[in-house]
């Protein structure tokens, strides 16, 4: 492990997308709808492009020859650098669109802050990625308000959603050495600025879906240091298979 | 789910000024949500700029077993073409 701390940045914000995407991906097939099945692909196909070029530009700044799916699929589960809350599992319907829609409002603020990035390299892809994400949040945040404010099925399950992953949220704001280098060095972006105006966001979206305002309680938070749920595993597992078994197979 | 959706028609213009073409259908619970769905069915390979859609119980069509009298009367009156007459090469799309 390289100590520049842009490897580690590029490398955190690969594998969130990269950990989302793969997720999404495991609705193909599976949505409840055919129009449903090809929004979510189209999610995770946008993550999927973000992590490749986040992890393409990890690779060369670490400067041993990984590129992107050397470092997606042949690095073990406590290397992952993402967040929790996008290795949750899918659940239902409402598990995975508040998953979505916490993640991408958070998201959309961090790309527009990324945009001003000094380093080109960040702030090209933010600039393109934050238009993709903005749809996402909206998608997703349309979502909620309906089964918030559908029957009372959905507003139960959507109760049990963001009780899930509520918890999941302060890791996305939280400052660490590598966040404040980059903020330094005029690269990153200060997560913990953001938070207002993700709170104003959100909670305009759950009045609309007639859903409580949530509270920070039982934070949890590791995936940037590799400490993941038990969940991450299997995923990587699914993933990572067919690379592994077959490392010299081509299309 | 799908089943209890209104179908939409889905028209998409590929650029300005072009008009919108029909594309296909999709299932939405509302016009919202359909637009989103014909986003994601129809212009994931950049086909377009603008997207409208309509219900498609809001489309009043003509009757085929009516097609002979509607359509057919049209046939022999080949002098409703504007093919007697010299268009100037400046004219194009004709």
């Amino acid at each position: 492990m390289t100590h520049d701390p842009s490897f580690e940045y590029a490398l955190r914000l690969g594998d969130d997308a990269l950990v989302l995407g793969q997720r999404l991906g495991e609705w193909c097939g599976h949505a409840p709808t055919i129009e449903v099945d090809l929004s979510l692909a189209n999610l995770g196909l946008d993550l999927i492009g973000q992590a490749m070029h986040f992890l393409g530009v990890a690779g060369d700044i670490e400067g041993k020859g990984r590129d992107a799916d050397k470092l997606a699929f042949f690095r073990d589960e406590l290397d992952f650098t993402n967040c929790l809350l996008v290795e949750q599992p899918n659940g239902d319907f409402a598990q995975t669109m508040t998953r979505q829609w916490l993640y991408s409002t958070y998201q959309a603020l961090f790309f527009d802050a990324l945009k001003a990035s000094s380093d080109a390299r960040f702030a090209e892809v933010a600039d393109k990625a934050s238009k993709e994400v903005r749809y996402h949040a909206e998608l997703s945040a349309d979502w909620v308000v309906r089964l918030g404010d559908g029957t009372p099925e959905s507003h139960q399950r959507m109760l049990g959603a963001l009780d899930w992953h509520w918890r999941f949220v302060p890791e996305l704001f939280a400052m660490d050495a590598v966040d404040e280098a980059m903020v330094s060095a005029g690269v990153g972006v200060d997560k913990a600025a953001l938070r207002p105006a993700f709170d104003a966001r959100v909670n305009a979206v759950l009045d609309k879906a007639t859903l409580p305002r949530q509270d920070d309680q039982r934070p949890l938070r590791g995936g940037r240091k590799g400490h993941h749920s038990e969940h991450l595993g299997h995923l990587l597992a699914t993933m990572q298979h067919i690379p592994r078994s077959h490392p010299d197979a081509r299309w | 789910m799908s089943k209890d959706w209104p179908l939409w028609e889905v028209f998409i213009r590929a650029k300005g000024g072009l008009d919108h073409k029909h594309a296909g259908s999709v299932h939405a619970p509302d016009g919202e949500m359909a637009l989103r769905h014909a986003r994601d069915t129809y212009t994931r390979r950049m086909e377009g700029v603008s997207l409208w859609v309509v219900k498609s119980s809001d489309i009043v069509s003509s009757d085929p077993d009516a097609a002979g009298q509607m359509f057919e009367p049209a046939k022999d009156k080949i002098y409703r073409h504007p093919t007697f007459y010299d268009l100037p090469d400046e004219v194009k799309h004709m």
